[in-house]
């Protein structure tokens, strides 16, 4: 058994909130190959313009995007971790008030049907899964809503297959074109229950980028996929060209006889995602 | 590339010669407005009353800023659909501007055309480098709002892409 002090998960989650402030590594690399291989102009100044801005982020501590997001918080907490002086996600909402409030992080969060703003950029939404071991992994991804708002659930029946899961995916990315800011990475989650699906989606985006799926048939439908969607020309900002997404990941999950879910949750280029464990 | 210059506010003369696809860099006032400014501000229009900004002339940039102590620390653009409901009474009345991302709705054409207006496209993820090309900000209406109050900004060289142009020409709707 190890024990946790609320106060040490607080400064924990605010140390993450640096995401904001950062591009994930794996997303700036795989914007570079794409820079490379850019044949339209516009795109190409599109993507010029993207990476110059990561690097000033970097080195000057400004948000990537103004769009610092809802604070998507996963936790993996072992079973022979026990917290104390407090619960858990009032830890974690407290660390996220701080660390927005300190780094000047955009409140974007409020009433949904007053629409007044909380003022803190909380709550987080998180998500807990039980764990062995007495370590407490947080992971935070500030999700901007520019792509949140083009995540799409299809409860597909079973004769629609494997082809009608890819037809979902290409009709979520096309429907989405230049909304959610592309180069975009595209979370796929097929099965399980409607909330499972949509879930296992989002947490595909948690990967580095373009690591491929454990599982041979989704890394090669991932392969297909991308090459499919990259063909659509939608392209960075949708100025057209040849990169509408960085990668697609797959995960899947068992369903139902009667079902076949398919979630697409979808990340914009702003890949921001940071990761510790106490 | 060469990007062309354009000051705002600005007269239907001056967006005459912008073409779909081609880079400008903006200097001059915007005014800043999402989605619940926009709420706000037509319908004041609909009661007539004077909505709290000028229209004629004019630019609106669809942007909810990070700020820290005052200052503008991140104000890339927002996707603009959301604000296609509200536009087109906006460049009817004068409006010539809107700054933002994404493609719009076929009443958001119809009222550029109609009013030789111009819808242009900020680069989606890049706040803190058009953080740098805002030289001053001041809230001027709707405070309460916080990041989506509407604010007054001056802006050197902001740089764009003509998204649709006064005649109705769109970079996302190109021949395949």
């Amino acid at each position: 058994m190890k024990e946790l002090k609320y106060e040490n998960i607080v400064n924990a989650v605010s140390a993450l909130v640096v995401a904001c402030v950062r591009v994930t590594p794996s997303a700036k690399e795989a914007m570079e190959r794409a820079r490379e291989c850019e044949s339209c102009p516009a795109a190409k100044f599109a993507l010029d313009t993207l990476l110059k801005n990561a690097e000033l982020a970097k080195k000057s501590g400004l948000p990537v995007c103004q769009d610092t997001g809802m604070a998507c918080v996963f936790v993996r907490l072992g079973q022979d971790v026990h917290i104390t002086g407090g619960l858990l996600t009032d830890a974690i909402d407290e660390g996220i008030r701080r660390g927005y409030k300190e780094r000047g992080c955009r409140a974007s969060v409020l009433d949904p049907i007053t629409r007044v703003n909380t003022g803190d950029n909380t709550p987080a939404v998180v998500h807990i899964e039980l764990a062995q071991g007495d370590e407490l992994e947080l992971t935070l991804l500030p999700k901007g809503f520019g792509s949140e708002n083009m995540s799409k659930l299809y409860m597909l029946t079973p004769s629609a297959g494997l082809e009608g899961v890819k037809d979902a995916v290409i009709d979520a990315v096309r429907a989405a074109g230049a909304n959610p800011c592309p180069p975009i990475v595209v979370g796929v989650g097929i099965g399980g229950t409607a909330e499972r699906a949509m879930l296992t989606a989002k947490e595909q985006l948690l990967r580095e980028v373009g690591k491929p799926s454990d599982d041979e048939t989704l890394a090669a439908l991932e392969r297909e996929l991308l090459n499919k969607i990259n063909a659509l020309g939608i392209g960075a900002q949708g100025f057209g060209g040849d990169n509408t997404a960085l990668a697609v990941h797959i995960g899947k999950h068992p369903t139902h006889i009667a079902s076949l879910p398919v979630a697409v949750n979808i990340q914009c280029n702003a890949v921001r995602l940071e990761r510790t464990v106490l | 590339m060469d990007a062309k210059i354009l000051n705002l506010p600005c007269d239907k003369e001056a967006l005459a010669g912008l073409k779909a696809g081609e880079y400008v860099l903006l200097s001059g006032t915007i005014y800043t407005g999402r989605d619940a400014a926009h709420k706000r501000i037509v319908e004041a229009i609909d009661r007539g009353d004077v909505p709290p900004i000028p229209l004629e002339g004019q630019g609106i940039y669809y942007v909810g800023p990070c700020k820290k102590d005052g200052k503008v620390t991140s104000a890339g653009p927002t996707t603009s659909y959301r604000m296609d409901k509200y536009a087109p009474t906006l460049y009817r009345l004068g409006l010539r501007v809107t700054i933002g991302k994404g493609d719009r709705s076929e009443d958001v054409y119809a009222a550029i055309r109609e009013s030789g207006g111009a819808y242009l496209a900020a680069i989606g993820g890049a706040g803190a480098l058009y953080a740098g090309a805002i030289k001053s900000a001041e809230v001027i209406a709707y405070d309460d709002l916080g990041t989506e109050a509407v604010h007054r900004f001056t802006v050197e060289n902001f740089p764009a892409v003509v998204a649709i142009d006064c005649e109705g020409n769109s970079i996302y709707r190109r021949e395949k």
